[in-house]
């Protein structure tokens, strides 16, 4: 799966600081993808518990009545459903709140979708710390190490709308189980309008040989923002962007590890078991080097989602600071 | 004890009779099914050392009339999106369901002699991407229910005639995923959904009533927006008679209460709360195996009685 690294034509042609570039919400993509192909392929259906309006399906289920499954506030029947209707030929893309998508429901994810081999897309809205304020049984930074356990699935956290759309496009396409990640927290535009999803390919958003950061979903801008200040210093520095959790571009972070000082990795939830976790795994088989792991540990206190991603280390210069002690 | 081997598998394929066969042909076609399956399942479990006998035997006549007289699924159409699906919720029966797919040809009767062994895709539990026929990985408990509405969902949407049933055990009823899909079964008003209750009263170590009682559980599933039917789950006419007749209310899916003794018939093992996974050992198995043979002569002679008894035209006492 795993597939060469490309250098940056997939990023979007920007002028000045990522920070100041407008922000979108990529529930906007996914709603508007959705509807898209569910337009031109009929076995697409959307199934919700009760989400319509926080997965902002309000739109969808205007034009595709029949097709909007609500099974009520009811998860284990959720993806039991969205399995039944996959042994039926349809695609189903199950649309909830990650938290409880990914764990009152673990089970069927287990067994009826990656193990029954259905071709359902599971996509967590609103992941990580997203709910910020609405506490720990809310957020869902355990979602991407729960999953990563799992035999066949494959597990996307894009870092924007575009990336989500060509996300979604992708997953519609394939037949297997995806698991995406949507994110309400707006972020700036990062990659080309053209860019084309591709599974397990890293994407190396900026070029450096001192030191690499390695990031997706919602933090890849600060990533960037981080690389701008350390470049202003010096220090050349290498961004991956890693869309695929699972399975992982193990080329580009090998290449990292052997080509650069350092790596640090930075996502949007625990750092056991998430991305930093997949590398350092890569790393210490293949080429040991420093690995510096962002992410959370404990359960957040209240917040908002910048507030907590911030006091995790990970503003642009908590991630600079990362990157700054691996190469002194 | 010597292990599974080649000679333990006697079953013989005995496929489907043609559909116009008679009510009387169709239920001795079952009756034989489901016998030839119970004495290939207690080799299985014997020689094999391990399998979920008591709860195979009260499943095996319900497994029978599906595949051997009710379900649009042959080893032809196994991959036809168009055939009905049937989905073992209560994957624990492996052993009964993967000997009812070999007696009805949906895999070779000789592949038998691997179950459980190393490496067998006949597995503890069913994997529908190894096993032909399989239609869901069941085995942890409450599963089934779901995806079958997800299924009958689907049929819907294709505005399709084919039909989805799903045999739970009544033990598995406890997990609060079962009760979901059935308040999505009655709001979506699937009638052309089955569940089947494989109702034996008991699970791993005790009875139901002593665990989590769930009567009155044809009031419940009332409750839930069932049509709710009770058969006797060892009687294959009244199986077949009520498993040919759903959707019993239009716009309901249908429960389906089978009255069910685990172990039946063997007498040691009927309705005992043991052996739920016990192994029967040599003296045992041959007991099973006499028992087997008697019943099968007690059927005959209760066969000819009943056809000596007048019919309707649909084959049914008048």
């Amino acid at each position: 799966m795993t597939t060469t690294s490309t250098t940056t034509p997939a990023a979007a042609p920007i002028t000045g600081p990522i920070s100041e570039q407008p922000r979108f919400d990529c529930r906007n993509a996914y709603v508007e993808t959705l509807a898209d192909l569910a337009e031109h392929d009929h076995r697409i259906v959307g199934v919700v518990n009760d989400s319509v309006g926080s997965s902002k399906l309000d739109a969808f289920k205007k034009a595709f009545p029949d097709r909007l499954i609500n099974v009520g506030i009811a998860e284990q029947d959720m993806v039991g459903v969205a399995a039944g209707l996959a042994n039926g030929g349809r695609i189903p893309f199950v649309s909830a709140a990650s938290c409880f998508l990914t764990a009152r429901a673990l089970e069927q994810i287990k067994a009826d979708v990656s193990y029954s081999n259905r071709n359902v897309k599971l996509c967590g809205m609103s992941p990580g710390v997203a709910y910020g304020e609405l506490g720990p049984t809310h957020q869902s930074i355990e979602d991407i190490a729960w999953l990563r356990a799992i035999d066949n699935m494959i597990i996307v956290v894009p870092a924007d709308p575009v990336e989500t759309a060509a996300a979604m496009r992708w997953a519609a396409e394939v037949d297997g189980p995806v698991f995406v990640r949507v994110s309400r927290m707006s972020v700036p535009q990062v990659y080309a309008d053209d860019y084309e999803f591709v599974p397990g390919r890293a994407i190396t958003v900026r070029d450096g040989d001192d030191v690499t950061i390695i990031s997706n979903g919602t933090i890849l801008w600060r990533a960037i923002a981080a690389a701008e200040q350390l470049e202003a210093e010096g220090i050349s520095t290498r961004v991956i962007s890693m869309p695929t959790v699972k399975p992982l571009d193990t080329e580009a972070v090998i290449k990292a590890a052997r080509e650069t000082k350092g790596i640090v990795t930075a996502e949007e939830s625990t750092r056991a078991g998430g991305l930093g976790g997949a590398v350092a795994e890569t790393v210490v088989a293949e080429h040991p080097t420093r690995v510096t792991i962002l992410g959370f540990d404990e359960f957040q206190p209240t917040g908002s989602a910048g507030f907590l991603i911030d006091r995790a280390g990970m503003s642009p210069e908590g991630i600079a600071d990362a990157a700054r002690r691996l190469v002194r | 004890m010597t292990a599974l081997a080649a000679e333990h598998v006697t079953l013989p394929v005995l496929g489907r009779l043609a559909p116009h066969a008679s009510r009387v042909d169709q239920v001795a076609h079952i009756a034989e099914a489901a016998r030839q399956i119970r004495l290939q399942d207690l080799k299985l479990v014997h020689y094999a050392g391990a399998g979920h006998i008591g709860g195979d035997f009260s499943a095996i006549d319900v497994l029978a009339t599906l595949y051997g007289a009710v379900l649009n699924v042959t080893p032809e159409n196994v991959d036809d999106p168009e055939r009905d699906r049937f989905i073992l919720s209560k994957g624990h029966v492996a052993g009964a369901l993967y000997t009812t797919l070999a007696a009805f040809g949906f895999l070779p009767v000789e592949e038998l002699a691997t179950f459980l062994k190393p490496l067998s895709r006949l597995n503890g539990h069913p994997n529908r991407n190894k096993v032909p026929g399989v239609e869901a990985n069941t085995g942890p408990l409450g599963h089934g229910l779901p995806i079958a509405v997800g299924h009958a969902l689907s049929a819907r949407l294709d505005v399709s005639p084919r039909r989805t049933f799903v045999l739970t055990g009544d033990g598995e009823l406890q997990e609060g995923s079962n009760w979901e899909a059935m308040m999505a079964a009655s709001q979506y008003g699937l009638d052309s959904l089955t569940v089947i209750v494989d109702r034996n009263r008991l699970q791993q170590g005790a009875t139901t009533r002593e665990t989590n009682d769930l009567d009155p559980l044809d009031a419940k599933a009332a409750a839930f927006g069932f049509a709710v039917v009770e058969v006797d789950g060892h009687d294959h006419g009244a199986l077949l008679d009520v498993l040919s007749a759903v959707p019993h209310e239009p716009g309901k899916p249908t429960f389906v209460i089978a009255h069910t003794h685990k172990g039946h018939p063997i007498s040691y093992m009927s309705n005992n709360v043991a052996w739920h996974h016990k192994v029967p050992d040599e003296a045992q198995l041959q007991q099973a195996l006499t028992e087997l043979d008697r019943a099968q002569a007690q059927q005959k002679q209760d066969e000819v009685e009943q056809a000596s008894t007048p019919t309707n035209a649909e084959g049914r006492p008048a």
